[in-house]
């Protein structure tokens, strides 16, 4: 975040611990990193509920964690929104 | 045996599940196969989708020698629709799986082997015990590691050898267990 021009310490993490808390949220799985209220990456189809989210790297593979250019690009969208 | 499932050395425990054609599947009468594999999927979970090609694979691979693969999926179907029994059969229809898919319905099977994640891999010897136990490879995001770890233990078993490991941590998304 910092790298990006963005405050460390506004990062959040908040837990879904129930299915009422994920569909309130939501929530299409563990992890979800929003910025600015903004997904990283498209949610497409995935249903709302307590699961781990399935992502797609950016040379197709399946992974369960975003790729890290898209967290990277994420935060620079936000921290260029900044300046 | 344990309450929490079995361990190296024991016996596998009863499985008689549906596939995706409504049959039911057991398990090879020991003395059947040289080995046994019993792997722990499922529709959603990203370490279980990760992985699929490489388990598919080892299976269609290791067919020729005897070696017998089973899928299971035990997750809830009623709180997770992706792993109901029909979206079971549509993704099984889609592509060339080298082992039949079983329904866990009832959970029941998962809890007698004390299953933890999805992917969680079960590797059994000619006389139907426990050999191998946990995760198909080190990295679900390499598909370069192409099961190793299970490949390594079916080699050591055709071999007449001890799988080295012979456990490793299983990685994956919980089972959904029903409430």
């Amino acid at each position: 975040m910092a790298a990006a021009g963005l405050d460390p310490d506004r990062l959040e993490v908040r837990e879904a611990p129930t299915d009422e808390a994920a569909e309130r949220e939501g929530f299409v799985g563990s992890p979800t990193i929003r910025v600015d209220g903004r997904d990283i990456q498209e949610v497409g189809d995935q249903p709302v509920g307590l699961t781990c989210r399935v992502y797609r790297l950016r040379d197709g593979r399946i992974s369960a964690l975003p790729d890290p250019a898209d967290v990277r690009e994420a935060l620079r969208s936000a921290g260029r929104a900044l300046a | 045996m344990t309450a929490d499932g079995i361990g190296l050395g024991d016996p596998a425990p009863e499985l008689a599940l549906l596939d995706t054609e409504g049959e039911t599947t057991t398990l090879p009468a020991p003395g059947e196969a040289p080995a046994t594999v019993v792997v722990w999927t499922c529709n959603h979970c990203p370490y279980a989708l990760a992985w699929h090609d490489r388990l598919t694979a080892a299976a269609r691979e290791y067919a020729d020698r005897g070696v017998r693969f089973v899928a299971v999926n035990s997750n809830d179907a009623e709180r997770y629709p992706a792993d109901s029994p029909q979206a079971m059969t549509e993704r099984y229809d889609a592509a060339e799986w080298g082992m039949p898919y079983l329904h866990d319905d009832t959970q029941e099977v998962a809890r007698a082997f004390g299953v933890l994640t999805t992917p969680d891999l079960f590797v059994f010897d000619s006389e139907l015990r426990l050999r191998y136990r946990g995760a198909p490879d080190a990295d679900h995001q390499d598909p370069t590691q192409g099961a190793a770890w299970l490949r390594s233990a079916l080699d050591a078993l055709l071999a007449g050898a001890e799988p080295n490991p012979a456990e490793t941590e299983p990685v994956g998304c919980s089972i959904k267990w029903r409430p």
